[in-house]
């Protein structure tokens, strides 16, 4: 029992970023009808947003500390930066320590301008191009933007901590009333599922209760007949755009203590997104979310040492595998709509 | 006993009754209209003649044998074409290669590896083709890319597509919709010529009255997805029942 | 000639000639100039040039004609190269064998996947395939490791049984992939005045190869059976009511192209006798994609072109440093210089792929047919040039 508590826990934060990034690729498609193959660098630029904030809070000058001498009697120099100056050295290692959480303000902006800029820039002239066109572009888009990344801050991960009272495990076996020190849950992750949590529901409320979201969603059903009522569709659908990439950044902001930001992490979750979007079912965003967290839970189910002595090796396929049985039983997805992609 | 023998067939889409018994026998060597209202279950009935749905119950036989179940390539291997409502041609190919693909499929049944052999060495398939082209006149264009062709012509050319394949019968989904008066006459007239020339069975679907009665020996009139009468032209015209269906109530 | 009709002959023949004297062409800088760095007509990568071409040329008669996008072609090359290198191990040195079995086992394995995935189409046939492809990728990592040494790759050793040929040379050594009896690694150097060609027996082992494949390519371009593929690709609904079953029209296309792919992988272990499962990550499927298009999707020459040119730009610009640009850039003044040399620098070197990214956007973009495309236009703007008759010169669609 504490075993399937522990997987399912462990399925939660992995769950949660496929589920985000999938929300994302299904809003756009759903509401653009395109493919989008550089969503995963979205997510990667994202992830990047934590790391540029947190090395420039981190950007300091050299003061000469007479007080104080080195190895070899000179003064000492120390490093002092320059938040320090501005808020004092207290708040500023606080805001040092927060960077990660602090970048999420720092990337909403940022990402919803690279969303809109690549949807007026490019995406916009591929609504009428077939599918295999928009794959290809944003494929190529993608590279490009992960290769900007790799430029400016080298192939290696970049260790972004979080911060310090998130880092360590505590006992959630306890909490619940299991023996001590069998279910040991790192904090972050626990952080990163609720996190998730409160941006999927803050989507699905967005589009639920706002005469923004009804519209995005009759357009999403049907596309000429809301154009036609006279409503601007397009502008509606560039913020949509800017949102999905929005949720994809946030995704990765929050997700850099997890794992080490590198150029092609964005990739890396990509093909598992389209994955868990077409077992969800193309357009159907509880069907993202659903697939997302199974998935994922499914995943860390897979790995387990038990599962992996009666089929070796399933851990690293089950996500593929369980894609391949979906389409081809349900073709349309867990929850997908009839007519989208059916050509 | 009929070519095409529909009997008492019924389709259902969730809470409406699009074919509710219906009962039709296409005789060979006849041109069969069916007429009706928007709505009627004209298009439905064509699906399930076609294999793109199937019936809920009932039966359809075609030339003695069943065609539920089957594919749409394995009807038309049985001998049946149809003309789509908006022609359905290759667009990425030229006028001769639209030709040739249904000569293959008559040749060589629903797939064929040819191995590597060029299709410029087809020489007899490429005259029958190119005969097919020359009757209805479209032989000057035969190396167009016909997606850039006119609708009239693109019709034409998805009807010399299914016409080439020798079929038995030959289904129209309102082959005139949407064209000028003279462009109709001109189908009319190809229809006329078509019908002379071959043995050919056909069963047409349309709005237009000037058309159904230009061309039809047999009418039936669904509305509602039933039939209401089957009967002569001539019969048809002055039939209450038809006026009813067509124009309400009140008329 | 061969069945071909004067156009496509005569494309052949100018392909034939380009790989007959490759080794010249690609080195048109004496040895030791400023310029020798843009030297290609070294063995290592004129092989490469060919093998990938194969690759690309297969990946065409699937995506080119069908329409069918799979992001999974790499699956089929790995197969390729572990199935070369097992004959290797167990049979001889012979490549003959190694690339039949390769070609053979790459179709049953394409065979399968084809079954499955094309029962789907559009972007769900792209993620089937992509998912089959990792699926085979990650176990070939790791469970299979028996059959496909994991990690390391696949390599030949001393104690292979290799029943048909010796398991070492007399020397003690691994023996090399060979002809009955010719090397692949055996080479012939010509130097003439300031330049050094070389002439490498796996290279024209590969090129005539690779020459049967396009002239196969082109056949099936030409035959009925590409015509209905193209039909396929066209108007499935209409394929359907001609009494035609699109289905086996497309897994033979898929068979095909995944044995073109195990070809390339055949070839590739039987120039280096080694295989490993990077051969089938998804960046590998993606390269071919890339390949494709770059050089003109549904175009003869096109895939070969994109190969060529990918493979060129990976093994010569990823090599340009900025000392070399430094140098270039030495005759403008010091401060234009580092400007140049900074604002270039990004896309050459590691950067290549920057540059491979933006180009392949730009094509994708402004030349949906590729580099043949491009060509196509740019002859027509200099036919019309030359004709200077602007009334009569008509914009035909490009085929």
């Amino acid at each position: 029992m504490d075993a399937i508590i522990l997987q399912i826990l462990n399925g939660l934060d992995k769950g949660s970023a496929y589920a985000l990034i999938a929300l994302g690729l299904t809003l756009i498609f759903g509401t653009l009808g395109v493919v989008n193959f550089a969503h995963g660098a979205l997510f990667m630029i994202g992830a990047f947003c934590a790391v540029t904030l947190s090395k420039l809070l981190t950007l300091s000058h050299t003061v000469i500390d007479e007080t104080r001498t080195d190895f070899l009697g000179n003064p000492l120099k120390v490093e002092v930066p320059y938040v320090y100056d501005v808020f004092g050295q207290a708040t500023g290692d606080a805001i040092i320590d927060w960077a990660v959480p602090l970048s999420i303000l720092f990337a909403i902006p940022v990402m919803i301008l690279i969303g809109v800029v690549m949807e007026r820039g490019l995406i916009k002239h591929f609504y009428k191009r077939p599918h295999a066109d928009q794959i290809l572009v944003t494929f190529g888009l993608a590279i490009v933007l992960q290769e900007i990344i790799k430029y400016y801050y080298g192939a290696n991960p970049i260790p972004t901590p979080a911060p310090a009272a998130f880092v360590g495990s505590f006992d959630f076996g306890a909490l619940i009333g299991f023996e001590p020190g069998q279910i040991i849950y790192p904090y972050w992750r626990l952080v990163y599922f609720a996190f998730a949590a409160v941006i999927i529901a803050a989507v699905f409320a967005f589009l639920q209760f706002t005469t923004f979201g009804m519209v995005v969603r009759a357009g999403m059903a049907d596309r000429e007949t809301v154009g036609l009522l006279g409503i601007n569709i397009d502008k509606r659908f560039t913020i949509m755009f800017g949102l999905a990439a929005a949720v994809a950044g946030l995704a990765g902001v929050m997700y850099t203590p997890i794992n080490s930001p590198n150029y092609h992490m964005g990739m890396d979750f990509l093909v598992l997104s389209f994955v868990v979007v077409v077992v969800g079912g193309m357009g159907s965003l509880p069907g993202a979310v659903l697939a997302g967290f199974l998935l994922g839970i499914l995943e860390s189910f897979a790995s387990m040492r038990e599962v992996i002595a009666i089929i070796p090796g399933i851990n690293q396929v089950i996500i593929y595998l369980v894609a391949i049985i979906i389409l081809l039983t349900r073709p349309r997805g867990l929850m997908g709509r009839k007519g989208v992609m059916e050509d | 006993m009929g070519l095409l023998e529909v009997k008492d067939v019924n389709k259902r889409f969730g809470g409406l009754q699009a074919l509710g018994n219906v009962n039709l026998s296409v005789a060979e060597n006849t041109c069969h209209a069916i007429i009706g209202p928007n709505g009627a279950g004209k298009s439905t009935l064509l699906n399930c003649l076609v294999g793109k749905l199937i019936p809920d119950t009932g039966s359809v036989m075609f030339d003695g044998q069943s065609v539920l179940g089957r594919t749409p390539f394995e009807i038309n291997q049985m001998g049946i074409s149809r003309v789509f409502q908006t022609p359905e041609i290759f667009g990425d190919l030229t006028v001769m290669e639209n030709m040739l693909i249904p000569c293959f499929a008559k040749r060589d049944g629903s797939f064929a590896l040819h191995g590597i052999r060029s299709v410029m060495s087809e020489g007899e398939l490429r005259d029958h083709a190119e005969q097919m082209l020359d009757d209805v006149n479209m032989l000057d264009k035969r190396n167009m890319h016909s997606a850039s062709m006119s609708r009239g012509d693109k019709r034409r050319l998805e009807m010399a597509m299914c016409l080439v394949q020798n079929p038995k019968l030959l289904l129209l989904d309102e082959p005139t919709a949407g064209m000028a008066r003279a462009d109709t006459n001109n189908t009319i007239d190809l229809l006329k010529e078509i019908k002379e020339k071959r043995n050919i069975t056909i069963a047409i679907i349309e709005h237009d009255m000037h058309v159904v009665f230009s061309l039809a020996e047999r009418i039936t009139v669904l509305a509602q997805g039933t039939p209401l009468v089957e009967d002569t032209p001539e019969n048809i015209k002055g039939h209450p029942k038809v006026k009813e269906a067509y124009l309400g109530e009140a008329a | 000639m061969f069945g071909l009709d004067k156009k496509d002959a005569s494309l052949l023949l100018i392909v034939a000639v380009l790989v007959a004297f490759a080794p010249f062409l690609l080195n048109p800088f004496p040895e030791g100039s400023a310029m020798a760095q843009f030297n290609a007509g070294y063995p290592d990568l004129m092989q490469r040039f060919v093998i990938f071409g194969i690759f690309a040329i297969g990946f065409n008669i699937l995506f080119g004609l069908t329409g069918y996008l799979s992001f999974g072609h790499a699956a089929f090359l790995g197969v390729g190269s572990y199935a070369a290198v097992w004959m290797f191990k167990l049979l001889s040195m012979n490549v003959l064998p190694a690339i039949i079995l390769a070609v053979i086992t790459a179709g049953i394995f394409a065979l399968i996947i084809g079954y499955v995935s094309l029962r789907r189409s559009g972007i769900y046939f792209s993620i089937l395939t992509l998912a089959f492809a990792q699926m085979s990728f990650a176990l070939a990592y790791s469970v299979l490791t028996p059959i496909t040494g994991g990690e390391t790759g696949l390599q030949l050793a001393l104690d292979d049984p290799r029943i048909f040929g010796s398991a070492t040379t007399a020397d003690g050594n691994i023996p090399v992939p060979g002809l009955f009896g010719l090397e692949m690694r055996d080479s012939m150097e010509l130097a003439l005045g300031g330049w050094v060609f070389t002439f490498n027996f796996g290279y024209y082992f590969c090129a005539i190869i690779m020459l049967v494949a396009f002239y196969l390519s082109i056949r099936i371009f030409r035959s009925p059976f590409g015509m209905m593929l193209r039909a396929v690709k066209s108007n499935q609904q209409r394929l359907n009511y001609t009494g035609l079953n699109p289905r086996p029209y497309t897994l033979a296309a898929f068979v095909i192209s995944g044995m073109y792919a195990g070809l390339a992988g055949g070839l590739m272990a039987s120039m280096d006798p080694l295989a490993g499962a990077e051969r089938m990550f998804w960046t590998a499927s993606g390269e071919v994609v890339l390949m494709t298009i770059l050089g003109g999707v549904g175009t003869l020459i096109g895939p070969v072109l994109g190969a060529g040119m990918i493979k060129y730009m990976e093994n010569i610009i990823s090599k340009i440093n900025s000392d070399i640009l430094h140098g270039w850039f030495a005759f403008l003044p010091d401060g234009l210089e580092d400007l140049v040399v900074t604002m270039i620098y990004p896309f050459i070197g590691k950067g290549w792929h920057l540059t491979l990214g933006i180009v392949f956007m730009l094509v994708v973009i402004f030349l949906p047919g590729g580099l043949v495309e491009g060509g196509q236009r740019l002859a027509r703007l200099m036919g019309r040039k030359k004709a200077e008759q602007p009334k009569s010169a008509k914009t035909e669609p490009a085929e």
